[in-house]
């Protein structure tokens, strides 16, 4: 049995290579956030309250483009809206908490400690403190988003734009999903969402995000019922 | 009023992140959705790798001989035999780059 303290260190490591990509693209996200003309306490303050990634780009550059507020809200949420699905999948491994420390946490669940997290429960479901583990990737995560959307504030974008560093976070998810390519009916899945994705990408408010994993998550339902 | 705008984003935001967890016990879902529920990350982050390979910033399909196309390739090569996401993301970019910079340049 690990302690909390080693859970959440192994949370910590298990989420730190996705730093690699998560650094440049919160520096991205805040020089963005001044380029576009926002005042620099407005574009941190979203790393802070919103704290989600590619939805605070999408946010400004709507309203800078002269999008009403109630549209650049919307399409926040709808972007935001896969979290629903993490939560899903979470709340089987943190029935046991207090709904104070359900409220806590859900703070911190993003994609990447969603997803390193999710691996790690499926292996030590007997752990007492899992989610330990967690509350590891997801303030780990949340530090270094706050300090890298702040550099790019201050410092404006120091990376240069011709490295396509926004290329790296495609790559991390592809570095979280390689493994399932052994696997045919994870592949169908992920087909079926990529191309989805790509069909949709114009729906109104961004709603391709939410839309391509729905489908595909039909498509698993009737590979289940298949596999029966 | 651009900060109203981000409080409400931030508490929409924090509604999807909270409801599954604090709201939903877990015994409200059945058996098969759980079955489904398996297959997450599969029918998510896709939605995320395509977009970012095959669309250019300005919204448009790119062409077949994109470098992001081979990078990507590579990536998923490298990741899927070192099982190593430092090496995944390096060699995806790495071999962007030789693309990018030496080859078309």
């Amino acid at each position: 049995m690990l302690t909390k303290k080693q859970l959440f260190t192994r949370g910590m490591l298990d989420i730190s290579p996705h730093m690699l990509s998560v650094i440049p693209f919160g520096i991205i996200c805040g020089a963005i956030g001044v380029e576009l003309g926002f005042h620099p306490y407005l574009v941190y303050a979203m790393s802070f309250i919103i704290f989600g990634g590619a939805s605070q780009i999408v946010f400004l550059q709507l309203l800078s483009g002269g999008a009403s507020s109630l549209v650049a809200v919307a399409s926040v949420g709808i972007i935001n809206s896969r979290h629903l699905l993490y939560g899903a999948v979470l709340s089987e491994y943190l029935e046991k908490l207090s709904f104070i420390k359900k409220l806590l946490i859900s703070y911190v669940v993003v994609d990447q400690g969603f997803a390193e997290s999710n691996k790690f429960f499926k292996k030590n479901r007997s752990e007492e403190f899992l989610h330990y583990h967690l509350i590891g990737t997801g303030c780990t995560m949340w530090v270094c988003w706050q300090i890298a959307t702040l550099s790019g504030i201050v410092l404006g974008s120091f990376v240069p734009e011709e490295l396509g560093l926004k290329f790296a976070i495609p790559l991390t998810f592809i570095a979280i999903v390689v493994q399932d390519l052994k696997k045919l009916d994870h592949v169908i899945v992920m087909i079926t969402c990529g191309l989805s994705s790509l069909l949709f990408f114009d729906a109104p408010f961004k709603s391709y995000i939410i839309i391509s994993p729905i489908i595909a998550l039909f498509v698993a339902a009737l590979l289940l019922r298949l596999k029966k | 009023m651009t900060l109203t705008a981000i409080i409400f984003a931030g508490i929409l935001t924090y509604f999807t992140r909270m409801t599954m967890i604090a709201l939903i016990s877990r015994d409200m879902l059945g058996d098969k959705i759980k079955a489904v529920l398996e297959y997450v990350p599969s029918a998510v982050f896709p939605a995320i790798i395509f977009p970012g390979i095959f669309i250019n910033d300005f919204g448009t399909f790119i062409e077949m001989n994109d470098p992001k196309i081979f990078g990507a390739l590579v990536a998923v090569i490298v990741g899927y035999f070192s099982k190593n996401i430092i090496a995944t993301i390096s060699a995806g970019l790495v071999s962007y780059w030789f693309l990018i910079f030496v080859v078309f340049n």
